[in-house]
């Protein structure tokens, strides 16, 4: 697991899953539709990670759909990352 | 297949009479939803009908036939009666959209309990406001919730028993209890309950502007509205497959989630999943839904998914639309009637009314953008805000009002009588909304009167934001208000001043969202925070949030002659 991977995972696990929930949190855990972060929760998660990463997030592309499991989470950064303007 | 008949013809004659002898009452009888909403139709020849269709976000199914909720139903009743569980005594659903929640609902009617539901979202204050208010006996939740339960557990003397659905081992500690629905001997016949009109069924708590979480109380009576409005304004015919959104830890999951439906003998389905959108479309399309209850917030999240992902399905099987929770934008008629060939109609109503009271109902003209007209039986106004009377003049904008005495209205808030009774004014039931009516009678809404939230079609309170907010290290103030919002229309920001040492940063704001969407609920969670150095104030030196709410909505703040000046 790279290094973004495991910051996403692990700051799903810490923030959003209830504690004593022993679920197993995997790449691929549907995170959204299986109820572990709805739709008001994904602006703090959202907020979490443009600050970690510098990026902006437009609401466009910040849908249910791309914060559904850790893989898109980390996908979506990616393409951000990419997207923003190098610093001098 | 008929039509709907005209708006003018159902209210002609109109007396709630008819649900009363098509569910079978007689006046001063025994009169108990769990019964109504399960033996009954059994004994009409239903038994065998699906009544419930469930998957989950994995596509895991379960299927419910009439006869089995009876069943399953008396079970959860006898097994409720065995832990010394006595009529009028609270217990708490704290569930998912499991089987569990719908079918334990009727369980705990019919042996005379009062039903609690809450959001299972709900954070361990949130949750211990309400169920110590409430001095509940039981509460029934499922292992991932279990750990907010023990923790508050002994804030609440009242609490005895903790039902685990699907603990796989023995209890753990004291005072939990396993009951796997699917496991226990099946109870054919159950002793039900000999409830009456106004005996006790439903407590769902609810937000104010001021104080905590209020408890609705409602009675067994509620169901004669619940079910013909169910099947007038939700259009609710023998052969529908009904999909209501709504979670039953608020009112439209009970309401139109469990009673409405059941009561008319539906077959509905459930689906214990995350808003995903093309989730949703393959559910109703799998399951060839008929008749969907949504909430304008799904719908705008739906809209912003687009239409290409509509256009994968075969959505032909949708016959009437609905919406709940907050005003339907006309925007999003629109875009129903061009992406489904048919419009949502929108519909209001609150926990307090305890069924649909305005509507778009089937067979009228829709107006979009327009909450509809009075539901048939409902006298409802708009009052002038300083004398209370009833506003004539069309377009004039005032406080929406219902006339007292229809069966679903809330008989009282649980430990609270005053609060109810400051609801009514000049013989009128204040909602707490501002409409104007037009001039063909169509009811317009303009927004709340009060200071609380609506957000995504849940009331949220400004006191128990701020209250949670002020048990934070580097909190001094806040003060909680609503901001708008494109799919939400409402979200929560916050106004906080730090206390001394503290510094205003992108990292504590973080900090002390998740520290309130942990301990209340994400609905609750500031989706923005504002550091600032004072908070506008009266003399008296309580915060006026109305200057706060003006500045997001960008609205005239009016008169500010007792604003303290800094």
């Amino acid at each position: 697991m790279d290094e973004l991977t495991k910051v996403v995972r692990d700051y799903v696990v810490r923030e959003y899953l209830e504690e004593g929930d022993d679920r197993e949190i995997t790449e691929t855990t549907p995170l959204i539709s299986g109820g572990i972060v709805d739709s008001f929760s994904m602006v703090s998660l959202r907020r979490f990670l443009e600050k970690k990463y510098s990026i902006h997030i437009p609401d466009e592309a910040a849908t249910p759909q791309a914060f559904d499991t850790v893989q898109s989470i980390v996908a979506l950064v990616r393409k951000f990352q990419m997207a923003a303007p190098t610093s001098a | 297949m008929s039509n709907p008949p005209a708006y003018q013809e159902l209210i002609a004659n109109f007396d709630w009479a008819i649900a009363e002898r098509e569910l079978g009452y007689a006046t001063g009888g025994p009169i108990n939803i769990g019964a109504m909403c399960s033996d009954r139709l059994c004994s009409q020849g239903l038994a065998d009908k699906p009544a419930l269709l469930w998957e989950d976000y994995q596509g895991n199914e379960k299927r419910f036939t009439y006869d089995d909720i009876r069943v399953l139903s008396n079970t959860i009743a006898h097994f409720l009666c065995g832990l010394g569980i006595h009529p009028g005594e609270r217990v708490c659903l704290f569930l998912d959209r499991v089987p569990e929640l719908y079918i334990g609902f009727l369980g705990i009617l019919k042996m005379g309990a009062v039903a609690q539901p809450l959001f299972s979202a709900f954070g361990e204050e949130s949750l211990s406001v309400r169920l110590c208010d409430a001095g509940t006996s039981a509460i029934i939740t499922q292992k991932k919730h279990l750990y907010k339960v023990r923790k508050i557990r002994n804030k609440l003397p009242s609490l005895r028993h903790i039902i685990v659905v699907d603990a796989d081992g023995s209890p753990a500690q004291q005072g939990e209890v396993s009951f796997q629905m699917d496991q226990v001997p099946r109870i054919q016949q159950f002793p039900v309950y000999p409830t009456t009109a106004e005996s006790p069924s439903v407590l769902h708590y609810t937000s104010g502007t001021t104080g905590q979480p209020k408890g609705a109380q409602h009675v067994h009576y509620s169901i004669i509205a619940q079910y013909l409005t169910a099947k007038w304004a939700l259009d609710l015919r023998p052969d529908d497959i009904y999909w209501c959104n709504a979670d039953p830890g608020w009112v439209t999951g009970t309401s139109y989630g469990i009673i409405g439906p059941w009561s008319n003998g539906i077959t509905q389905v459930v689906l214990d999943s995350g808003f995903i959108a093309e989730r949703w479309y393959e559910f109703i399309e799998k399951y060839r839904v008929t008749v969907w209850y949504s909430a304008p917030t799904a719908i705008r999240l739906l809209m912003k998914e687009g239409v290409e992902v509509v256009r994968k399905h075969d959505l032909s099987g949708l016959r009437h639309l609905a919406s709940v929770g907050e005003p339907l934008n006309p925007e999003a008629v629109i875009w129903s009637q061009e992406v489904f060939n048919k419009p949502f109609h929108d519909t209001f109503w609150q926990t307090e009314t305890g069924c649909i009271v305005i509507a778009n109902l089937p067979g009228m003209t829709i107006k979009p953008g327009s909450m509809g007209k009075p539901f048939p039986g409902i006298t409802a106004t708009v009052l002038d805000p300083k004398t209370c009377e009833p506003i004539n003049q069309p377009g004039v904008a005032g406080l929406v009002a219902l006339r007292p005495g229809w069966p679903s209205q809330v008989r009282t808030y649980w430990n609270n009588e005053a609060g109810f009774k400051a609801k009514f004014k000049n013989g009128w039931y204040l909602c707490g909304d501002r409409a104007s009516i037009d001039a063909d009678g169509y009811f317009w809404f303009m927004g709340r009167d009060d200071d609380v939230i609506n957000t995504g079609g849940h009331l949220v309170g400004p006191f128990e934001i701020e209250s949670a907010l002020l048990g934070h290290p580097a909190v001094a103030e806040s003060a909680a208000v609503a901001k708008p919002d494109p799919v939400n229309m409402e979200v929560v920001k916050a106004y906080v001043t730090l206390k001394p040492g503290f510094k205003p940063s992108d990292d504590l704001e973080l900090e002390i969202m998740n520290n309130i969407r942990r301990r209340l609920s994400p609905l609750a969670m500031p989706q923005e925070i504002e550091f600032t150095d004072f908070l506008p104030k009266t003399r008296s030196g309580k915060i006026v949030r109305r200057i706060l709410r003006c500045k997001e909505f960008n609205e005239p703040v009016g008169d500010l002659s007792t604003i303290m000046e800094e």
